[in-house]
């Protein structure tokens, strides 16, 4: 948090001397355009270029985004002292009262991705959040840090329905676990499935829901899983290109924040449904459309892809042009996910 | 016993007999038309001689009262005056003049001022009195019509000693008039003529005695318009018959040749074989039907565009200059097209559009040209007002157009005037359509100038956006660094509103 705040006040101290000089402040952001994004073979993930873009006072199309930048730094650097968080939306509601009124969240959410490539520090490190929350289950019982909550510890079966994973429970301390892996699930049906049929008892797993692509506070909690108590990460989705493509964000970080995205994961497994799985399950299946053909293509095209597993798996997509959800499995029963397919892929 | 049906008397009437029945057709229709045709006349007159000889004209106009009705007029040029011997045919015979060549300048009939000479006679029955010098000795000459005969009549010659090396020529006629009629139209013939012609100054005595001056602008002459052969496309038969004539004897290549512009041996030979004629074969020998027959070869054969060196406009500079001086306007944007053809007759149309100009109530006034007269009379069947009668300015220009003024001048080595009245110019569709391009020309250029002057808007709109962030931008810049006092914006704020930054 100290870095955070000197990197901060570095910004501020810029400013105020080019003023002070007389002169239209200006500042150089890492540029975030895709010419700029670069696979970093190495990491396994993708980093941003050299590539600068100027935001300059002297422009005066820059300047409404200017103050809203040097806006959102001073409430990250108020959030970090006061030990607040906020979210994507709320920070995006606030402006108004202080004269810097966005035109919409998405605008606002730009410039919260500008200060993180300017600070090169992702924005859960500002205290700011988005609103989606995935879910945890499992055995884990953990101790809050943040204020008010220091005494508390929960297990995070306390509740049927998962615990959500906010910025709460990403900082809190690790204190007991009985879980010895990590199922990252796609769909709300299956989570609610796999309790149910008690698979984290079974597969003595901690399960997160993702609710389609992972939320970064899920991932940052999954790698904290995978780095602090050495449990395994299994990605399980449906048998798509979306499916994959969930499974690969987790495991080598997504292009959209190659400027701060430093989670990664690259020992996580891609468990199903496999577009084998589809022939060796009997799963019903659907045709793709014509946006799953498009997916697929760019994922072909993408590096992340090129490991001989991932090649493999699309080959399989392309040949075969079929796609089927996790659901799917019910045909042969609602205990069939747990009984025969989980067994067979941790075998 | 025969019976034979009376035939009416036959007889000829001559082309000052014409004009004297019909002198409307010249613009003589009524005293204060009148006046204003014997002033615009001589003054015409005066310019063109003044231009071909390269002197920069000085010319002195004084109008009187000598009765009720009665003017006397009195034009004075510093021109190269006429020989003696050609002043009675000159200013007493119809159809004599100087200028029937192929080259632009402002009278062409051979009939403006003597015209102005017969209805002088008519109404005052007086002589006219014409002084002339080319530097040497001054003569003076006293002249009526003969007007059934298109003969001058000379009554007096006086020849004079020049003391002071005068050169020039004095027409003084007297006249029955309107002045107070006339007024207005006159005092916009002679601004407009500055405009026209800003290398001439002139001054002019009105009835009530006051001198108007109209000072020169250009300080020199117009560069004189090149005499030139006509144009293939600008003949019909009966000038072609003539020119034939002309050159008898010659072979046809040879004709072509030395008869017409634009025309060189190879030009001759291509258009003779694809005509069907042999270019050896001599003009003696053509038909009456191998004339009809080579004039439509003439016309439809496309030889290269009359060459337009025989045309004088006024150019762009001089043009916004003059228009700048006399109207003060906020903007002028001038356009010169290049040079184009109707009917094989070159012609160079320029267009002024001047915005917010001084003295113009409403929205547009039209100010027409030809071969740099002002058009006074007659405009609402000439082309330029159907152009801009059609012209839709919301496509051109993003405002309406205020206190504008438009400027629309046509040279040619034939203008197409509608009448002998010369006010009135008809409208070929090339000489239509280039007004229209030179009209939206003007318009672009009007809405950059209009464009920039909405950044004067923009800049008000720059500073209120400064002075809306920088101070936030230094409150919250100075909350991160953990500063106590913001920096002070308000001199980056006021280099702003200077447009230094
Ligand atoms: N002020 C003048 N100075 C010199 N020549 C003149 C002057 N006025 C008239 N002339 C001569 O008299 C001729 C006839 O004039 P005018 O009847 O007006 O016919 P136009 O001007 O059409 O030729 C002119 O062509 C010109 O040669
Ligand atoms: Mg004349």
């Amino acid at each position: 948090m100290r870095d955070v705040l000197v990197k901060l006040e570095a910004l501020g101290e810029s400013i105020c001397v080019q003023l002070e000089n007389g002169e239209l402040p200006f500042i150089d952001i890492p540029s975030r355009t895709t010419s700029n994004i670069i696979y970093d073979k190495a990491e396994g993930r993708f980093v941003l270029g050299e590539a600068r873009t100027r935001r300059t006072t002297s422009n005066v199309k820059h300047l409404r985004a200017f103050t809203q930048t040097v806006w959102m730094a001073y409430m990250a650097k108020r959030l970090i002292e006061e030990g607040k968080s906020t979210t994507l939306r709320d920070l995006y509601y606030m402006a108004e009262s202080y004269g810097v009124k966005f035109k919409d969240q998405q605008e606002s959410d730009s410039i919260i991705a500008d200060l993180e490539a300017l600070l090169g520090v992702p924005r859960e490190q500002l205290r700011i959040f988005p609103e989606e929350r995935a879910t945890v289950y499992g055995d884990l019982t953990i101790k809050y840090n943040v204020q008010g909550y220091e005494k508390t510890t929960l297990n995070l079966t306390a509740s049927p329905d998962g615990v959500a994973i906010g910025p709460a429970l990403a900082g809190a301390e690790f204190q007991n676990c009985g879980a010895e892996r990590v199922i990252m699930v796609e769909s709300g049906g299956m989570f609610t499935r796999l309790i149910e049929e008690r698979a984290h008892e079974k597969f003595k797993a901690l399960l997160i829901h993702t609710a389609g692509q992972a939320p970064r506070l899920a991932r940052q909690f999954a790698y904290r899983l995978r780095r602090e108590l050495g449990l395994p990460v299994y990605v399980f989705t449906d048998g798509d290109p979306w499916g994959a493509h969930i499974a690969m964000v987790v495991i080598s970080g997504s292009a959209n924040a190659a400027h701060v995205d430093s989670i990664v994961i690259p020992d996580a497994k891609w468990i199903g449904v496999l577009p084998t799985d589809i022939e060796e399950y009997k799963l019903p299946f659907e045709k793709f459309n014509e946006k799953d053909w498009k997916r697929l293509h760019d994922l072909m095209a993408d590096p992340r892809y090129q490991s001989p597993f991932w090649r493999e798996q699309l080959k399989r997509f392309e040949e075969e042009g079929r796609k089927s959800e996790q659901q799917a499995l019910s045909i042969h029963g609602l205990s069939y996910v747990t009984e025969k397919y989980l067994p067979e892929k941790f075998a | 016993m025969e019976v034979l049906i009376m035939q009416p008397a036959f007889g000829e009437i001559s082309v000052s007999d014409f004009f004297y029945r019909h002198r409307e057709l010249a613009g003589f229709s009524n005293p204060s038309r009148a006046t204003y045709m014997v002033i615009r006349e001589a003054v015409e007159n005066s310019l063109d001689a003044c231009e071909e000889a390269g002197i920069l004209p000085n010319i002195k106009v004084s109008l009187s009262y000598t009765g009720d009705e009665l003017c006397h007029l009195r034009v004075e040029d510093n021109g190269p005056g006429v020989p003696p011997s050609e002043v009675p045919f000159a200013f007493g015979k119809f159809l004599y003049g100087s200028k029937f060549g192929v080259r632009q300048s402002r009278g062409v009939f051979g009939l403006g001022i003597t015209m102005a000479l017969l209805y002088s006679q008519v109404t005052s029955g007086r002589p006219a009195r014409i002084i002339v010098s080319n530097g040497g000795d001054i003569f003076e000459v006293k002249l009526r019509i003969d007007i059934e005969k298109n003969m001058p009549l000379v009554e007096g010659k006086k020849r004079l000693a020049n003391m002071e090396e005068w050169h020039g020529s004095i027409v003084e006629l007297y006249f029955k008039g309107d002045y107070p009629r006339a007024e207005k139209r006159i005092m916009e013939y002679f601004k407009l003529t500055s405009i026209a012609s800003p290398h001439a100054e002139i001054a002019f005595t009105d009835p009530a005695g006051d001198q108007h001056l109209f000072r020169r602008s250009v300080e020199k002459a117009p560069k004189q318009p090149v005499e030139t052969l006509p144009h293939p496309h600008g003949v019909d038969a009966e000038m072609l018959r003539r020119l034939l004539k002309r050159s008898e004897g010659k072979s046809l290549l040879s004709f072509m040749v030395k008869s017409f512009q634009r025309v060189g041996y190879a030009t001759a030979r291509k258009f003779l074989e694809s005509a069907g004629f042999s270019p050896h074969q001599p003009t003696s020998t053509l038909t009456n039907d191998d004339v009809l027959e080579l004039l439509d070869a003439m016309r439809k054969y496309s030889f290269p565009p009359p060459d337009a060196r025989c045309l004088s406009p006024i150019g762009e500079d001089a043009l916004r200059d003059a228009i700048m001086r006399i109207f003060e306007p906020e903007f002028v944007a001038v356009c010169e097209r290049p040079p184009s053809v109707y009917l094989g007759h070159p012609f160079i149309v320029e267009v002024a559009v001047a915005y917010g100009c001084k003295g113009i109530e409403g929205e547009i006034v039209l100010y027409r040209f030809a071969n740099r007269v002002p058009l006074i009379y007659d405009a609402h069947s000439d082309v330029s007002m159907n152009v801009l009668r059609r012209f839709n300015w919301g496509s051109y220009l993003h405002v309406r157009p205020q206190a504008t003024a438009v400027f629309t001048h046509i040279c040619s080595t034939r203008i197409p005037f509608k009448t002998a009245g010369k006010e009135c110019i008809a409208d070929p569709p090339e000489v239509e359509r280039e007004i229209e391009l030179a009209l939206k020309e003007c318009c672009r250029r009007l809405k950059t100038h209009l464009t920039g002057r909405v950044s004067v808007e923009e800049r008000g709109r720059r500073f209120n956006a400064y002075k809306k962030y920088l101070p936030k931008i230094a409150q919250f810049a100075s909350e991160l660094a953990g500063r106590k006092n913001a920096p002070n914006v308000s001199l980056i704020l006021e280099r702003i509103l200077e447009g230094k930054n």
